[in-house]
């Protein structure tokens, strides 16, 4: 089937399969390999990226399904190397260890401040259940989203 | 003059890559050009547990779409190898007469595709004529159905064989005034890196065979790839690309990674291979997975005197690291922290149809550590004493000579009652036990608990020192080469700072070459917290040594003698002392030495003995009695590993070790139905703990060196994990105590809360 996905601002035209998912789309199609996968039941939340600027598993959701959407991974947050402030928050709280799980860590953690930008402790890791690190313990995201919450102040 | 960089909150050079196009792990290698044109394996796994192989047909599998070729054991020829630790226990790399565990590769299917690949290994039919299933660890040591004939028992390893003493039972209670027994168990849990393993083969164009493994020791994987593929070690090259964690599970090399160079020579063409997560599930080792008989005895007063302990350790369905962790890590740290006069540790190795265990976060220690912290709870429960005083009682008083416990091990240096202290100061335990006694008057449904644990531990326990090599580029870079591998450690930053300490060379002007068997031959890997004790020890020797090399370059260029060369490591520069105008800097100096070889050292560091880490964790729950939900509400780690490096990285550690603990006492296990079926193979089905799960984690300092290496570092990978979960645990069953309730299994599941609750009535 053929679709039309702009992906961290370029528009790309692909015939895929009807069966492809989003997370092998941006991964295997267009080589973007910064979209991780870590299981097979939508439980981990390593593929997180945004479509229409909302925190979707990319394991969740057909490449037919982004047709006409705008897509946003790990690869389009930089501005150069002017980074993200999530990312900076991430750098600069050692928010991450192995990395596997950051990518998706840091596109939920954008989606999450989008809804609600001045979150407690316990709504941030609420928010941020789907999504699992085994290296972290999670203390230092969750202060790095707390950080990047308080510097949009 | 500046300080040292040393000890210094250094952010990561590692993050941004992984911030913003994320690592290359072994499946995100497009552009390597030796896997151009690569196809796809996927395994055909076991679907019994315990079972003979009467036939493997392929054929159905053959006509799916894409499907290129599929391998069965007799295919490939594969002959039996034999078990390190029991080499009566012999098995294929692909299970050819019998299956022992759901997940065992049994087949080989290539294909176009990955997604091709797992359709079709569907379609192979394996007919097996089914055998008990041997789950339980008890029922597996008393049957006469084997998983290994040849072994004779389904004990694969027992101390008793090896000359150490049987326990003596009850009779050696005898003098006690008080006696606790109790049979734990610390159950088996998955490791769960996020990046599941993934390897890819290619036979180069000079006939050696290249191959990418997501390991923790790529030089370790040289000799059983060489063996699989019947080559000389030195026509092996093993690489790594960036390993999304391991925990232990990524040590050894599994038999997915032995077979992928032999398929690529049948093929004649590149492969790759990544297993999905319901595969790793079952297929990458699990860990613990120990029973525990345990007694502990002594007197009314607090002070223990005798404590006797049976492990038996669930080997799974091979006799692979896991069955000599109990022998080797728990035994030798049964006494804790405790100065007991009498001990008895007995350890028994028994294979089921499980999944294999392998070294797991702590590997051993947590188990020790559970064991003797669960007694100390039974033994103040049974006496009336407070938890936090039974252990004062008995703690090793401070020693800063080697000491070493009755059954036989040498600690380096310990305070523990400092540690047990600044961690009640800073949970603040006695406001805590005051809260706990107004909410338990006040008679409710969610009551507190409060749980403490001291610790003691084994790091740097693998391996005799490290390699390491440091030159220096004609632009005054460092390239460092390590036989460490880290995977999310941070080795890159931290070697860069000891790199910095003693050269001034800048810590963005240091590369770090790891993981690669043909740059860096010599290499114990990164497992059992040995990074910085042996390999950081080793740059940081290295990179002085080279530093001193590099001043009798100096003093021929300034025309100096040697002695009045000083090294400015503010700047990285050169000079005669108390002539800082006229300088070289390191790039002159590697310029100059271009034609005696460059400038770099080179050596292999020993360190004399391991290192032992220790600390004390206070864990407070709140327990619903209505429903027996827990919430892990506060935590206070003190994790004493010597001097530190870099407290961001030291406390990186804790806070992960501490929830992989954590995951065990309340929430993970690996579970399987009667017939052997694991009920957990997925992140769905398997507990994962997530953020919500979790509290912040209040960390408390404390560095007591240790003589062991120049650095003064203890290890600190694992000991949050092994602190973390007996005060968990202990403080589950602490929040019910006043219920009648002495003991709850992990993990604390709010099931097994509500029904411990249930049954005190």
């Amino acid at each position: 089937m053929k679709v039309t996905i702009t992906v961290n601002g370029t528009k790309h035209e692909n015939d895929v399969e009807p069966r492809q998912l989003l997370v092998q789309y941006v991964r295997e199609t267009l080589g973007l390999t910064g979209t991780n996968i870590g299981c097979d039941t939508s439980s981990c939340g390593a593929c997180s990226l945004h479509v229409n600027g909302e925190s979707v598993k990319s394991c969740t959701m057909l490449a037919v399904q982004a047709d006409g959407c705008e897509v946003t991974t790990i690869e389009g947050l930089a501005n150069g190397d002017q980074l993200h402030p999530m990312q900076q928050a991430f750098m600069e709280n050692h928010g991450l260890q192995c990395g596997y799980c950051t990518p998706g860590m840091v596109m939920a953690s954008i989606s999450l401040l989008k809804e609600n930008p001045n979150p407690t402790e316990e709504e941030v890791r609420v928010g941020l259940e789907g999504n699992l690190c085994r290296c972290t313990g999670y203390h230092n995201i969750v202060k790095s989203v707390l950080a990047c919450a308080n510097g949009n102040k | 003059m500046g300080g040292s960089i040393l000890g210094t909150r250094v952010l990561r050079k590692e993050d941004p890559k992984f911030l913003t196009t994320g690592g290359v792990y072994v499946d995100d290698m497009r552009d390597e050009p030796l896997l151009r044109g690569a196809v796809h394996v996927t395994y055909v796994r076991s679907s019994v547990a315990h079972g003979r192989i009467n036939s493997i047909d392929g054929s159905d599998a053959m006509q799916m779409p894409g499907v290129l070729a599929f391998f069965t054991g007799a295919d490939l020829g594969l002959e039996p190898q034999p078990s390190a630790f029991n080499p009566a226990a012999t098995r294929t790399l692909l299970a050819m007469d019998k299956v022992r565990y759901v997940g065992e590769p049994v087949a080989i299917i290539v294909s176009e595709t990955r997604e091709q690949g797992e359709d079709a290994a569907e379609m192979v039919i394996v007919d097996y004529d089914v055998l008990p299933a041997l789950i339980d660890l008890e029922e597996s040591m008393a049957s006469s159905v084997h998983l290994y004939e040849a072994c004779g028992s389904n004990v694969v390893f027992d101390t008793t064989a090896l000359g150490m003493p049987e326990n003596t039972g009850d009779a050696y209670f005898a003098d006690c005034e008080v006696v606790v027994k109790g049979r734990y168990l610390n159950q088996r849990v998955a490791p769960c890196p996020l990046e599941v393993r993934g390897a890819a083969a290619a036979w180069g164009a000079d006939g050696r065979l290249v191959e990418w493994i997501s390991t923790q020791h790529a030089q370790g994987a040289v000799a059983p790839i060489a063996a699989a593929n019947g080559v000389d070690p030195s026509q092996v090259h093993i690489k790594t690309a960036d390993v999304g964690g391991g925990f232990g599970a990524k040590i050894g090399t599994y038999q997915e990674e032995q077979l992928l160079g032999v398929v690529a020579k049948r093929m004649g063409k590149p492969v790759v291979w990544r297993e999905t997560r319901s595969e790793s599930m079952v297929a990458l080792g699990h860990g613990r997975a120990q029973l525990q008989y345990i007694t502990i005895g002594g007197t009314k007063q607090g002070k223990v005197t005798h404590y006797q302990l049976h492990a038996i350790q669930d080997s799974g369905a091979w006799v692979d690291m896991g069955t000599i962790l109990a022998p080797f890590m728990t035994r030798p740290m049964s006494s804790g922290v405790y100065a007991i006069p009498n001990i008895e540790c007995r350890t028994t190795s028994v294979v089921t149809n499980a999944t294999p265990t392998v070294a797991y976060r702590g590997a051993g220690r947590p188990e020790a550590t559970a064991a003797i912290e669960r007694a100390m709870d039974m033994f103040a429960a049974e006496i009336g004493m407070d938890a936090a005083e039974v252990r004062r009682i008995n703690l090793i008083p401070k020693f800063m000579e080697p000491h070493t416990t009755v059954i036989g091990q040498t600690y380096d240096v310990g305070d523990y009652e400092t540690a047990l202290d600044k961690t009640l100061a800073a949970a603040d335990y006695a406001g805590w036990r005051k809260k706990q006694a107004e909410r338990r008057a006040s008679g409710a449904s969610k009551q507190i608990g409060i749980g403490v644990s001291v610790y003691v531990e084994i790091t740097g326990g693998v391996g005799t020192g490290e390699a390491a090599k440091v030159e220096v580029t004609d632009d005054g870079r460092a390239i460092v080469y390590t036989g460490t591998s880290p995977h999310g450690q941070g080795h890159d930053t931290s070697w860069s700072m000891l790199v910095n300490a003693k050269t001034g060379i800048p810590i963005d002007k240091v590369e770090l070459v790891w993981g690669d068997s043909d740059l860096v031959p010599v290499g114990s890997g990164t497992m059992g917290s040995r990074s910085l004790q042996q390999g950081g020890n080793a740059v940081y020797k290295v990179a002085g040594d080279l530093a001193e090399k590099a001043k009798t370059v100096a003093a021929r260029l300034l025309e100096a003698n040697e002695a009045d060369i000083v090294l400015d490591t503010d700047k990285g520069i050169f000079h005669v002392a108390g002539t800082p105008a006229v300088s070289k800097t390191w790039a002159e100096l590697a310029v100059a030495e271009k034609g005696n070889g460059g400038l770099s050292h080179d050596e292999f560091v020993g360190v004399p003995s391991a290192t032992f880490p220790f600390g004390a964790h206070v864990a407070i729950v709140e327990v619903d009695t209505e429903t027996g939900k827990v919430k892990h509400i506060e935590h206070t780690a003190c994790d004493d590993a010597g001097v530190v490096l870099n407290p961001l990285l030291l406390e990186g550690q804790i806070h992960g070790g501490v929830a992989q603990g954590a995951a065990q006492a309340l929430l993970e296990e690996v579970r399987y139905d009667a017939d052997g079926n694991p009920i957990t193979s997925n992140l769905a089905d398997y507990a994962f703990i997530s953020a919500a799960e979790l509290p912040s984690v209040n960390v408390v300092h404390m560095e007591t060196p240790t003589p062991v290496n120049l650095l003064g570092a203890k290890g600190i990978g694992e000991s949050g994990t092994i602190g973390s979960t007996p005060a968990l645990q202990s403080a589950v069953v602490d929040a019910v105590a006043h219920l009648g309730v002495r003991h709850i299994e992990m993990p604390c599941t709010a099931e097994r809360v509500w029904t411990a609750i249930q049954n005190a009535k």
